[in-house]
């Protein structure tokens, strides 16, 4: 397309915003590839564990963040534990790094009624 | 403390409309052979101090210092508030029935224990699952617990009752509720062996040893085996914490009660919506949600509770 000056200008900067946007564009779908493909964070609220089953790659990092009210711990079921967490106060966080696959079952040890899992893969 | 209802007379209006009133307000029921008594929870007899020759007690629950919810920003403050309301009555002993700390900090274990030494009481505690967590409790029996036992729990005896200071706060199960395990439920059954059908027991320990509510987790796994060898006992009290508020159940002459709180409320069991952490209420509201409690042993009577929360 043949165009008179003003008009190249304008197509000059359409391109730089095209260029712009897709930058901006592959960007945002590469920030919510890498929050859909790092699940690795639970929540705890309202006496729940979110998700209450994970699933995820071996040697994952796991996050347990408290959002509750209360105090929570993370204990994994069984004795040795694997994994116990200190008490965690609101938006205390707690991480442990899944190195072998196996299904993971685990209980704050103060609330015992409350139950997750980590399925590693 | 009974308001004088006398079911042969039957109630006057007026104190039937008292009765109605106190209703609304969380009236509750002891039953003592078989004939129910009406006792307020709004104490003004918690006002007045000890008849001569009667044997009362306090006790006090869930103080949670470390606490910093927006409820109660302040429950030293609170705590200080109960025990003037306990030094008030001058009661021979207190009990405490656990969740002194929230999280089980040396810290908070240090203000606890120097607000409590300020009420200048004879105190004798039980630890909830805020003073276990990560060392199952040691560091808080260290400080508050009984010099004599090494395992927790233990038993004494004044004014002519058994007191029994239950611990079912410490190796909790996956998926369960309070736990006693069965070393301590054979402590038990030796402890109460041998003493007479007519010695008054009382029996403290955090959670209920009831199930209030199995969803919330408000109950003790084994709490029947344990009830089970106090039935032959004709007076039998059982205090609890954990639930920050005041529920009872009685079966023949046990009679179960949980107390208040003195640092915030909690929801009443299973509310749709709620979850059994901290209630979020006004300001203006949160100190009639918070409490104390009396307790009168008077020889040959069913022993009286008295509830009072601290805007009486």
């Amino acid at each position: 397309m043949v165009a008179s000056k003003p008009g190249r200008r304008c197509v000059i900067v359409l391109g730089a915003v095209a260029v712009l946007l897709l930058f901006s564009g592959s960007w945002l779908g590469w920030r919510s590839l890498a929050a859909a493909s790092s699940p690795a964070d639970v929540v705890i609220n309202d006496y729940k564990f979110g998700p209450a089953t994970l699933t995820v790659p071996r040697g994952t990092k796991v996050t347990w963040t408290n959002k509750d009210d209360d105090v929570h711990t993370v204990a994994s079921d069984g004795d040795p534990k694997l994994f116990k967490s200190p008490a965690l106060d609101t938006d205390d966080s707690f991480a442990f790094t899944f190195t072998e696959a196996g299904t993971f079952k685990y209980f704050c040890s103060i609330h015992p009624r409350l139950q997750g899992s980590v399925v590693v893969e | 403390m009974s308001d004088g209802f006398d079911p042969a007379a039957g109630p006057s209006r007026r104190k039937l409309l008292k009765c109605m009133m106190w209703g609304s307000a969380g009236v509750l029921w002891a039953v003592s052979g078989g004939v129910p008594q009406p006792f307020q929870l709004d104490g003004e007899a918690l006002a007045a101090g000890p008849a001569p020759g009667d044997f009362t007690f306090m006790q006090i629950s869930d103080t949670h210092i470390g606490f910093k919810g927006p409820v109660n920003p302040d429950p030293g403050g609170t705590l200080k508030e109960a025990l003037a309301k306990v030094a008030a009555v001058r009661p021979a002993m207190l009990l405490h029935t656990g969740d002194v700390s929230h999280l089980a900090k040396p810290e908070e274990f240090e203000l606890a224990a120097a607000i409590m030494k300020g009420a200048n009481l004879e105190t004798h505690y039980v630890p909830g699952e805020h003073d276990t967590i990560g060392d199952k409790g040691k560091s808080f029996f260290e400080r508050f617990g009984n010099e004599k036992s090494t395992s927790g729990w233990y038993s004494f005896d004044q004014g002519g009752v058994h007191f029994i200071g239950l611990v079912n706060v410490v190796d909790l199960r996956p998926g369960g509720l309070g736990y006693l395990g069965p070393e301590q439920i054979k402590w038990l059954e030796d402890d109460v062996k041998g003493k007479s059908a007519s010695t008054p027991i009382v029996v403290f320990a955090h959670m209920p040893l009831w199930t209030v509510s199995a969803n919330w987790g408000w109950g003790t796994d084994d709490a029947a085996p344990a009830i089970d060898l106090l039935k032959r006992f004709g007076s039998v009290t059982v205090l609890n914490g954990h639930i920050h508020q005041v529920i009872q159940k009685v079966e023949g002459n046990v009679s179960l009660r949980t107390a208040y709180s003195t640092a915030f409320p909690q929801a009443a069991p299973d509310t749709p919506g709620a979850s059994p952490g901290p209630l979020k209420v006004a300001a203006e509201q949160l100190k009639s949600m918070l409490g104390v409690r009396r307790v009168d042993v008077v020889h040959d009577k069913p022993v009286m509770l008295t509830d009072a929360t601290l805007a009486s």
